[in-house]
């Protein structure tokens, strides 16, 4: 069934392209999430407010609006300040907003699980920090960050798999990800389910392979944790 | 901003609404019927029995939504005998291929939450319940089912939202839904913006209605454990609502 007529290269190629915005878009989450989490927890109403915001909203609009917003809307506010400015014209590329789109989306739903994880930590644990005489920057880095990890990695997980899987979207505003490549090679092929279902397996497998490598994480952060 | 151009269409908005509307209703009630003997077979203990919904759920859950899609809409024209057949009436209305494809992706999702909420039920009521001499079938419909409705309530809330936001997709395939109608919008006045802007409002007002909607009905159902409501944090209530006691320390 699966005749893929010279197609595969093709589809291979988009696959690293799907990694690629999935990974870079990771890392803008991640450091969105701790951003996030942060201004939730802080002591000013104002960032809070501005947090929550941010959260509500982006977890209430589907992330394919979100996306064409700020895809051909970016394009059109860009080069209104460029505009102004005196730039040339200025073109977002789709790989850019895609990368934008699923960070920010993901950054919001990364606060919530840093969030979780931060209020997991126990409270003598950082006191000991301050007692030690650390700076809230580095009671920060040595202790709540290390110890929220373990917490976090549930929700982490989790949002890292919806996160891969919204990677198609891309296709959508015309990046050649490898749903749009498989969509290439179906119509000249006259075989669109086989190179869809093809799509679906790769998916399946990187799913597969990320949850492999989680569990692995998963374990060596809760090396010490007894088990009930 | 120019907001003249939507005000013009929120007719077009409307009727966009109006078929999303439909589309998320329609899918949830066949996959929540789907979901019911989903679970069920899943909880089997013949290993052989539950490995194929199992496996549903699997590739469901592990593959885009987008691409269940596609593989409905585009791939099943790959199929003569499926173009000869009386079906090709269905699968050729790009409607019908995502109420489709929405109705089996939310029947494995419902069915994944279903399963651990069936699997958690405490042993006493199903002990209980066999001391009163309650049949199988008469147990799970009894007791199991509606005390894993229950547990799973919180959960569901979450998949209705994304379901909501999962069915903008049906405007990637000509459906003129309400990501759909700011498509148009767009096209006609290329006014991005503020077409997509206006879309993402009426999603965010479809989605706090369903957040009020879940609340009450956790309210309801969920009344016989108020006394213990201290005890934990709901979890997957939505939006989360801040808990800042940790702010006085600071980070």
């Amino acid at each position: 069934m699966l005749d893929l007529h010279g197609y595969l290269p093709l589809i291979l190629k988009g696959t690293l392209l799907t990694v690629e915005v999935a990974v870079l878009s990771l890392l803008m989450a991640i450091l969105l999430g701790l951003i996030g989490a942060a201004a939730k927890l802080s002591g000013s109403r104002g960032v809070r407010l501005l947090a929550q915001v941010y959260t509500t909203v982006i977890r209430g609009v589907p992330d394919l609006v979100l996306m064409t917003l700020i895809y051909f809307g970016g394009q059109i506010l860009v080069n209104d300040i460029g505009d102004r400015l005196g730039w040339d014209y200025v073109d977002v590329s789709p790989f850019a907003a895609g990368v934008l789109t699923i960070g920010f989306i993901f950054g919001a739903y990364l606060t919530e699980t840093f969030r979780g994880g931060i209020m997991a930590v126990s409270r003598g644990e950082i006191e000991a920090g301050h007692a030690y005489g650390m700076t809230p920057r580095q009671v920060f880095f040595r202790i709540t960050m290390p110890a929220m990890v373990r917490h976090a990695l549930p929700g982490f997980s989790n949002n890292w798999l919806v996160l891969a899987k919204t990677t198609a979207l891309v296709s959508v505003i015309g990046l050649h990800d490898m749903v749009y490549n498989a969509g290439q090679a179906g119509g000249a092929t006259r075989q669109p389910f086989t190179f869809y279902l093809l799509v679906a397996l790769l998916f399946l497998v990187l799913t597969g392979v990320s949850d492999i490598g989680l569990r692995w994480v998963e374990r060596r952060y809760s090396v010490g944790v007894r088990k009930a | 901003m120019d907001v003249n151009v939507i005000l013009e269409n929120i007719p077009l908005y409307i009727e966009g609404m109006w078929v999303t509307v439909q589309l998320v209703v329609l899918s949830l009630i066949l996959g929540l019927a789907l979901a019911v003997p989903l679970a069920l077979v899943a909880t089997s203990r013949r290993r052989f029995i539950a490995f194929w919904p199992r496996a549903y759920i699997y590739f469901f859950r592990g593959t885009p939504l987008l691409v269940q899609m596609f593989m409905i809409y585009h791939g099943t024209a790959q199929f003569d005998w499926l173009k000869d057949s009386a079906l090709w009436v269905v699968f050729k209305e790009a409607y019908w291929c995502a109420l489709i494809a929405f109705a089996l992706n939310t029947a494995a999702y419902t069915g994944e939450m279903l399963r651990g909420a069936i699997a958690q039920t405490p042993f006493g009521e199903v002990e209980a319940a066999r001391a009163y001499g309650m049949s199988r079938w008469t147990r799970f419909r009894r007791i199991i089912l509606p005390s894993a409705c229950r547990r799973a309530l919180p959960s569901y809330g979450n998949e209705v939202i994304f379901m909501l936001h999962g069915s903008a997709l049906a405007g990637v395939i000509t459906i003129v839904d309400l990501f759909g109608a700011a498509k148009i919008v767009n096209a006609r006045h290329f006014v991005p913006f503020e077409s997509f802007m206006a879309a993402g409002f009426f999603y965010l007002c479809l989605t706090l209605l369903i957040v009020w909607i879940f609340r009450i009905a956790e309210t309801h159902w969920h009344a016989y454990m108020r006394p213990r409501e201290e005890e934990g944090e709901e979890k997957g209530s939505f939006p989360a609502r801040s808990a800042p006691a940790y702010a006085a320390k600071g980070l």
